[in-house]
């Protein structure tokens, strides 16, 4: 197939919301560079040039995904190296319809497209050396870089054939390798980023200068929604450095030489500010507002059987409410974006998730069409959701277009904290009617909430029921006849947006408590009980026994600690954590060991795979044991680390990760460690002392 | 603005800057070292850590003012050449797949050069207590390991 032919194909997946353009071609610098599709260029000097087209947070995608593709292409993987993709249709994610990195989809998404990429590419190569050998292709193969000719012992590298294959055609549809036959993926490998890393050169968004280039630091309203009345820059423009004070949608911004005399200046600004009515919203008063929904039908989810009549008709009821926080992502890397608008087109260097987002903005702000705007994808310093916004991005557009010349916005870790798109609040009402042998008959969630795809996606909720609200509540596991989940969708005026796992979050918090809550009613062990309700579910089962033997559950602990169990699906993956907890005289809550069961289908880097869920444990244990966003006047109260806290060395578990053989398709992995924690702490913690904690965060036991 | 000589890695520097100018964006904006990271700019994350004359610092709370005759080692000159980054935490730390997202992990390495250059083989309780950057990625197991990786590689 014709290169640009392959490229309007794999374009042709996505929805019409992307406009690509034309890849820059680097065969027009090297016409022998053996340039297959929009993923691989093979150089004369055996470089395999991998463009990854997602964006490497973290989670591996730099290793995964080259991973993926050089063992079809029998790649000597010490040539991979790696370049980020540009914004182009090309590299949609077939999962989203649009550039992005999220969801956990990115092995997924590519799991079959960058092996078929591969696959192709070696069968041009071996084309190619069969033609210069003058000989058959049957009795070529391919291996560590090479094409070998066995009969006669010859041998050709990668390098050696690009420039012929490059004037060869791609065929279209090769035979994939069998897993068992892997010798590069599906095995453990360390990461192609790592050196990078380790000696500072990795250039993450914040890193980008260039000449003439300015930092900007923005001054936001307080309260959320609220808009400038007035602003006064004397002071801010006597700062030394200071070059410019411009007025943006979001605020003031304040152009300096650097970071340091704009943040000065920036904090020198008088602003007076139209709060608007989020003024009067307060942590307080959305506890309230959940409370009064909670006690009104939702919009149903899920129903199965009739939940009223079991429910009534039970010689059991138990019930319970949980409320959890909002929550901050503070990735590492504070938001940052560069951008130079010109009149001709506009570049934009950015720490995102969203390609596809940032390119239709620079096409906006910058007055010109998405095909002379250029997104360079920088490495992140972080994502967890908080990255897929552009909110960030768009300040660099407008200030950059205000003062003609490139401009780096840079937030403060105080901006970050109190600008965010927070993971929502939300509360829980439950209900089980339960049988006279301790099983539930009857099972009621209703789930209150506000919408991140009220704001992201509004056409995403229909009749009020945002799908994505209800994730992981909904799809509750356990047998049980008659189920009734419902959403009370409820705006607080605060922005909410995608936070690792998402809503998974806290319905798994919900369920795997409640769920816990029907065991000790029934005077059952947690473990066992869950296991006799998941009759129909083998996958939460395998990984509930797997994690329960690895952990030794049942065995004696040493006085003062017991353990949690709890289960979740999410993005497709399975996970189990059993959580040993401690409590101190004081009330701290201290986790000694997570044993964590991962099936996530067939896999890539067994590697990447504990990291992640060790990342997942701690990011969830954070937020469980430390993690909230409070609201005051609609201010957010917490700034920096020091009041929103993060987990430490002193604080980390030992986790244990093991993971299912499985031949199912892959599932997502940056993700679904997360939502088992919260509730594997909180049933540890009920086991040890008799407390049912309700609320995140557990905060200190008394 | 005043002027300020210093010496970072090895090499004698004159920068212009505000007294008040945090060592970091003194190394990031004017010198162009950018492998030293901003995080939390009130020394609770370590993103910004460097060597002070050997001391493990964090350089968004030192000002440049502060900074006197003191050598600054950044992740730029821990190892006598940056490119191949030879100094045994880094070399441990890429034995032990440490990084994910990376954006502390400047911090970290050089928070480990300082702690083992102090104490060559901590126990598990000096590393709780010397490692206090925040790695939002939670790579702190890799890390532990990594930093008795790089004691027994002394």
């Amino acid at each position: 197939m014709e290169r640009r032919a392959f490229l309007e194909t794999a374009g042709g997946l996505g929805a019409a919301l992307v406009i690509g353009f034309r890849i820059p071609n680097r065969r027009e610098q090297d016409p022998a560079l053996f340039a297959p599709n929009a993923w691989l260029r093979i150089g004369t000097d055996d470089s395999i040039l991998v463009l990854v087209d997602r964006s490497e947070m973290g989670q591996g995608v730099t290793t995964a995904l080259p991973m993926l593709l050089a063992e079809e292409l029998e790649a000597d993987w010490t040539k991979v190296k790696i370049e980020f993709a540009p914004a182009d249709k090309a590299y949609i994610n077939p999962l989203f319809g649009m550039q992005g990195t999220g969801g956990s989809t990115s092995v997924r998404a590519a799991w079959t497209p960058l092996r078929k990429a591969g696959a192709a590419a070696r069968e041009v190569l071996i084309a190619a050396a069969a033609q210069r050998w003058d000989v058959k292709t049957t009795e070529c193969r391919a291996e560590r870089g090479a094409v070998v000719h066995a009969k006669t012992k010859r041998r050709l590298r990668y390098g050696q054939l690009a420039a012929r294959a490059a004037t060869l055609p791609v065929p279209a549809d090769v035979p994939l390798k069998d897993p068992k036959a892997w010798r590069i993926a599906g095995k453990p490998m360390n990461r192609l980023d790592t050196p990078v890393k380790v000696n500072g050169r990795a250039k993450f968004g914040i890193d980008v200068s260039m000449p003439g280039m300015r930092v900007a630091v923005v001054a936001r309203s307080p309260v959320f929604g609220g808009k400038v009345k007035s602003f006064d820059a004397t002071r801010a423009k006597a700062v030394d450095g200071v070059r410019d004070v411009v007025p943006i949608s979001s605020g003031i911004a304040v152009v300096g030489s650097g970071y340091w005399p704009a943040k000065q200046g920036r904090d020198a600004l008088q602003v007076v500010w139209d709060e608007g009515p989020t003024a009067g919203v307060s942590s307080a008063t959305i506890s309230q507002l959940f409370a009064e929904r909670a006690a009104q039908a939702g919009v149903v989810a899920r129903h199965d059987g009739d939940p009223d009549g079991a429910l009534g008709g039970a010689p059991q009821r138990v019930e319970a409410v949980y409320e959890l926080p909002f929550l901050a992502h503070a990735t590492m890397e504070p938001m940052n974006c560069s951008a130079h608008v010109r009149p001709d087109g506009v570049d934009i260097w950015a720490p995102t998730q969203f390609q596809t987002g940032a390119q239709g903005l620079g096409a906006q702000i910058g007055g010109v069409p998405p095909e002379k705007v250029q997104v360079h994808t920088t490495y992140l310093g972080g994502g967890f959701g908080r990255r897929f916004e552009l909110d960030f991005i768009q300040e660099a557009l407008e200030v950059s277009k205000a003062v003609g010349a490139p401009v780096k916005v840079i937030w403060s870790r105080e901006d970050d904290i109190r600008n965010a798109q927070y993971r929502p609040a939300n509360y829980h009402k439950m209900a089980a009617g339960v049988d006279a042998a301790g099983r539930p008959v009857a099972w009621t969630h209703r789930i209150v909430a506000p919408s991140i795809m009220a704001r992201v996606f509004p056409n995403a909720v229909q009749n009020g029921l945002d799908n994505e609200a209800v994730e992981g509540g909904k799809e509750m596991a356990y047998t049980v006849p008659n189920v009734h989940v419902d959403y009370q969708l409820t705006d607080t005026g605060i922005p909410v947006g995608f936070w690792r796992s998402v809503n998974n979050s806290y319905n798994a918090f919900a369920v795997e408590t409640f769920i816990d809550e029907l065991a000790a009613a029934a005077k059952a062990d947690p473990f066992e009980y869950r296991r006799g309700l998941l009759t129909n579910a083998p996958r939460h089962r395998g990984v509930l026994e797997l994690a329960a033997a690895k952990a030794g559950w049942g065995t004696p602990l040493p006085a003062g600690r017991a353990r949690g169990i709890a289960v979740h699906k999410s993005f497709e993956s399975y996970v189990a954590q059993v959580a040993e907890v401690s409590v101190s005289s004081d009330g701290a809550v201290r986790v000694h060991r997570v044993v964590c069961a991962v099936d996530c289908g067939m896999h890539v880097n067994p590697s990447t795979i504990e990291a992640q869920m060790q990342s997942c444990i701690v990011f969830g244990l954070t937020a469980a044991l430390k993690g909230a966003i409070t609201i005051e006047n609609g201010r957010v109260v917490q700034s920096n680390f020091n009041d929103y806290e993060m987990l430490r060395m002193a604080d980390m578990p030992l986790v244990e990760v093991y993971i299912v053989p499985s031949t199912e398709a892959p599932g997502g992995i940056g993700e679904p460690g997360t939502p088992p924690i919260a509730p594997a702490v909180g049933n540890a913690i009920f086991a040890l002392t008799g407390k049912r904690i309700r609320k995140l965060p557990f905060g200190t036991v008394v | 603005m005043p002027s300020y000589s210093l010496t970072v890695n090895g090499r004698p520097y004159t920068v212009f800057a505000a007294a008040d100018t945090p060592l970091l964006w003194v190394l990031r904006d004017n010198l162009g070292l950018t492998g030293t990271k901003f995080g939390c700019g009130i020394a609770q994350c370590g993103a910004c850590t460097v060597h002070l004359d050997g001391e493990a610092t964090r350089s968004c709370v030192t000002p440049i003012s502060g900074v006197g005759t003191a050598k600054v080692t950044t992740i730029e000159g821990l190892s006598p050449t940056a490119t191949t980054a030879s100094h045994r935490v880094q070399k441990a730390w890429v034995a032990e797949d440490v990084p994910q997202c990376g954006y502390c992990q400047s911090g970290q390495v050089m928070a480990a050069a300082a702690l083992l250059a102090k104490t060559p083989d901590p126990s598990d309780a000096q590393i709780d207590e010397a490692m206090t950057n925040i790695c939002r990625c939670g790579t702190y197991q890799r890390i532990r390991a990594a930093v008795h990786r790089a004691a027994k590689e002394a």
